[in-house]
């Protein structure tokens, strides 16, 4: 998971993922080139999410003929298990 | 001087297509010349029936078939069509039962969202900023 967030790139993806559950390639490449300047080929982000996908952080999910893209949180959340932020005291 | 008369959809079949084209989207048939199997079908908006016909193509080749699926398994619409308020139409439209594959997302310049046509395609409806109605 480490080696699919020390990317730029990829962080850039789950960024755009969080804004919006479902999303087809198409709409998340037009997110990527508005608001981040990504311009990357639909090769390269598909390289890009299948390394995603592999740490469990984007989840594809297939209605009719059309392929939707999800970021899940659930491995970040194992991180704050293992290593919770201290408990906030009141001053 | 070049100029577009036509552009084309390529459907997998003109009388769904005819029905999807009209009864949902609101185009209007401007020419239907019957040509053996299939017809010379064009539509044009109601609000410039002069304007660029829009034509329902048969879908006769099977690379076509292939390489329109490819496209909408990425949820890459080919055709693009102007709105003036996109939210007004996408709410008009989900309530007559079309379904989107992108609700409205602000691009900039433009506000898109992109429907499926039922015939095989996925089409982008744009409401440019600044410019038409409102």
């Amino acid at each position: 998971m480490f080696r699919a967030l020390a990317d730029e790139t990829r962080r850039a993806i789950l960024d755009e993922l969080a804004a919006r559950d479902d999303q087809t390639l198409f709409e998340l490449c037009s997110r990527l080139a508005m608001h981040r300047g990504i311009t990357s080929t639909r090769q390269a982000i598909s390289q890009h999410l299948a390394v995603l996908e592999e740490a469990g952080l984007v989840v594809t999910r297939r209605e009719g003929r059309c392929k939707f893209l999800t970021f899940d949180r659930q491995p970040l959340d194992e991180i704050q298990r293992r290593w919770p932020p201290p408990k906030e005291t009141d001053p | 001087m070049i100029s577009i008369y036509v552009t084309s959809v390529v459907v997998d079949d003109q009388p769904k297509a005819k029905a999807f084209y009209t009864d949902k989207l609101g185009f209007q048939v401007k020419h239907e010349i019957p040509l053996g199997e299939h017809a010379w079908l064009t539509l044009v908006s109601p609000a410039a029936p002069d304007g660029v016909e829009l034509l329902l193509e048969p879908e006769g080749h099977p690379a076509s078939t292939t390489y329109k699926a490819a496209l909408v398994e990425d949820g890459i619409p080919f055709t693009s069509l102007a709105v003036d308020d996109l939210q007004a139409e996408y709410d008009r439209l989900c309530g007559l039962g079309v379904r989107f594959t992108q609700p409205p997302v602000d691009a900039g310049p433009v506000i898109t969202a992109v429907l499926d046509d039922t015939c095989g395609n996925l089409i982008q409806l744009a409401q440019i900023k600044g410019t038409g109605a409102s």
